[in-house]
């Protein structure tokens, strides 16, 4: 029971009741803090085949039993290493570098995590706020384990719920890269994803995929309004996956520590996090590129 | 501070009536006093109704006279179809304005304010967390008239528990409720036939069960429970689930742009869709209601649960029919019962036996497994006999007729019985 203190008696002999939490020097009581919040998530209904996320167990399964499966073994023919560095159990923030147009890299990492460690762990993945928005698609990325990429969201996935969130720091910028950029990171944001592991107290997981550039190459832009617009070039790349050869590795699990209670101090420890991670996945990839001979065997 | 003498707004609806009845199965509660516009459609034992305005004179003549120390307010109108906009406006705006400076006159002993809001107060939005929690504030000044009403309603009662700092002040939002016999937009949807969606939309909804609203009140009555929490059941489902869960199809019959062309079509039909229902439609919304749950209320039922009773409601419909009796307010009557001499107290008090209120034992999912049968509601008994066959029925209308006696039920058991056989 998470009311710490004990019922406080009522002159007239009856006992009253008190809320939960502290009791503050003004005499009134401080809500809950969010530790407690935990043991008060809904528990599981076991007739229920969608979670209160909106995915759904039924067509996720369908899925993954045909097309997941197929490009997972035979046209992308993923390669796994590191699998032991993502937690057998509690939440964990795991970070990608976006390669390529569509999201098959996400699907390709939530895949290998769930085929190769030997627990099969769910893994939610952090998709863009517009898509919900967006007839169909958004319905059907919600169903498939797409969540929102709001930091409520994350929090409660990371810290109430103890699950695996994927994330890709570069956000829609590593979408669009051309041909020429691949494999070299963009920004990593605002350190976002730091912030987040920082308030879950979570490991982060990074994690470097190998593959997706030639799977969906961005073959270039094209300026609507003339070449010297660079705002509205609409990226132009192949509708059918190419069947390269993908490499997942996942990194060893960075640990951020906690948010101490110095702003300025924190800010400079996320963003030098932030930019240790985008350095390790790089050096990763680079020395992946390296050590392949083909992209597509 | 034990509540004694409670004032209840709204006593006339579905909620106020039905809290009425709980509060007054507490020993601890001395005083009961209910106000509305209309007569109550509940049967109240000791709650004294009086028919009065909204208006801050008025009640505060009754709470100074009645030394009144809780107001539990439960007319927010949160459904456009319960009154035209103008008269929800005078309802959830003016109405608790007024409410409020008769609570906060000086010398006023009211110690604590249970308000009900809803859960619209979060309005839409795709930017919104999954699970809304109370500190979400609303994008403004985006949301319908509702919406804005909502929190202009709260910021007035907030504005009130800053000012009188000894005064505990409760806010629940309530999510959209399911259970009740009241005329609600969502509820006019879930009752058609089939639900018409967007295309290309399957947005979340959570519900509360009107127990379960009605557990919630109380429990913030009989509690010290001061702050703002979110009032809604566990799970929140899809409405192709919903859909499942009534036996129903689900029809993505409206455009995915130009909602309001379809909604217009809607209305041709009969179905009013106003603002909120096509937004949930579109977006549909979670609720985080965890931090009611850590001041010690345990939910009866489940959204999930609360749409399967839903289910057995409209099932049930047919069947019931007219076999209730419906309560028909008499203030003449009612004062003979209250002031005579000639009535005898022990008739009175004895018809609300049985609480339904007291903890179910944790094990129990919900209805049809509680104790005996004698406990078993009306509805509950048909549920389960539509299961059974003719030998088991016959053996269950004998079971009846012996100990309940129900009139509505051996109506309904006759009839199944009828079409076993026939």
């Amino acid at each position: 029971m998470a009311a710490g203190d004990p019922p406080e008696p009522d002159p007239t002999g009856v006992t009253v009741e008190l809320a939960v939490g502290a009791l503050r020097p003004d005499g009134k009581r401080a809500p809950a803090p969010r530790e407690q919040l935990r043991e008060h998530l809904p528990g599981l209904e076991p007739d229920r085949r969608v979670s209160d996320w909106g995915r759904s167990e039924r067509l996720e399964g369908l899925v993954d039993r045909t097309v997941y499966e197929f490009l997972y073994h035979y046209w992308f023919r993923v390669d796994v290493e590191g699998i032991e560095n993502v937690p057998p159990g509690g939440g964990a923030l795991l970070v990608a570098n976006r390669s390529g147009a569509l999201p098959a890299d996400s699907v390709m990492v939530a895949r290998a995590v769930k085929e190769a460690h030997r627990h099969a762990r769910p893994v939610h993945l952090a998709t863009t706020n517009h898509l919900s928005g967006v007839p169909g698609l958004g319905a059907l990325v919600m169903k498939l384990g797409g969540v929102p990429a709001h930091p409520a969201n994350v929090h409660r996935l990371l810290f109430d719920e103890d699950q695996l969130v994927l994330v890709f720091p570069e956000g829609r910028a590593g979408a669009r890269k051309s041909l020429r950029e691949r494999y070299r990171l963009e920004n990593f944001g605002d350190g976002d994803f730091v912030r987040a592991a920082l308030r879950a107290r979570v490991p982060i997981v990074p994690v470097a995929v190998l593959g997706g550039e030639e799977a969906m190459p961005t073959l270039g832009r094209i300026g609507l309004l003339g070449p010297f617009s660079s705002r509205a070039r609409l990226p132009v790349f192949s509708a059918i996956p190419l069947p390269a050869k993908f490499k997942i590795r996942f990194l060893e699990p960075v640990a951020p520590g906690s948010l101490g209670t110095d702003s300025g101090q924190d800010e400079a420890l996320i963003q030098a996090l932030s930019a240790d991670i985008r350095a390790l996945i790089q050096e990763n990839l680079l020395e992946m590129v390296g050590h392949r001979r083909s992209a597509w065997l | 501070m034990t509540s004694r003498r409670i004032l209840i707004t709204g006593i006339s609806s579905s909620l106020g009536g039905q809290l009425a009845q709980r509060l007054e199965l507490d020993p601890r509660v001395q005083t009961l006093v209910g106000v509305d516009t209309s007569d109550p459609q509940h049967r109240l034992e000791r709650t004294e109704f009086v028919r009065v305005e909204t208006e801050q004179l008025a009640l505060a003549r009754i709470l100074g006279a009645a030394a009144i120390d809780t107001i539990v307010d439960t007319r927010l109108a949160a459904d456009p179809l319960a009154a035209s906009s103008s008269r929800t406006h005078e309802i959830n705006v003016t109405g608790t304005g007024e409410l409020l400076l008769a609570a906060g006159a000086p010398g006023s002993t009211v110690r604590k304010l249970v308000f009900k809001s809803s859960a619209h107060y979060y309005g839409f939005g795709s930017d919104a967390p999954a699970f809304c929690s109370e500190e979400v504030v609303p994008r403004r000044p985006s949301g319908s008239g509702i919406e804005r009403e909502i929190v202009e309603a709260e910021a007035r009662v907030r504005e009130f528990g800053a000012r009188n700092a000894e005064t505990t002040v409760t806010v629940l939002r309530l999510a959209d409720q399911l259970g009740g016999e009241e005329r609600t937009s969502h509820l006019a949807l879930l009752n058609l036939p089939v639900l018409p969606a967007i295309l290309g939309f399957d947005p979340r909804w959570q519900f509360i069960h009107q127990h379960d609203a009605v557990g919630v009140l109380a429990h913030a009555v009989l509690h010290e429970v001061p702050g703002t929490y979110n009032a809604a059941a566990d799970g929140v489902l899809a409405l192709s689930e919903i859909a499942s869960l009534l036996g129903k199809p689900m029809l993505p019959l409206l455009p995915p742009f130009g909602t309001g062309f379809a909604a217009a079509q809607l209305r041709r039909l009969g179905l009013p869709v106003p603002v909120e229902l096509a937004r949930q439609l579109r977006s549909g919304r979670g609720l985080d209601n965890r931090r009611l749950k850590a001041t010690g209320y345990g939910y009866r039922y489940t959204s999930r649960e609360a749409v399967l009773k839903l289910h057995a409601q409209q099932r049930l419909r047919p069947l019931l029919g007219s076999g209730e009796d419906t309560y028909r307010y008499d203030p003449e009557v009612e004062e003979f019962l209250r002031r005579s001499p000639s009535v005898r107290a022990s008739a009175s008090l004895g018809s609300n036996a049985s609480d339904p209120y007291a903890p179910s034992p944790p094990d129990a999912p919900g209805s049809a497994s509680r104790g005996s049968y004698e406990s078993l509601s009306a509805e509950e008994v048909i549920g389960i006999a539509s299961s059974l066959e003719a030998p088991a029925l016959a053996e269950l209308r004998r079971h009846e007729a012996a100990t309940r006696s129900r009139r509505e039920v051996l109506v309904a058991l006759d009839g199944m019985l009828a079409r076993a056989q026939g």
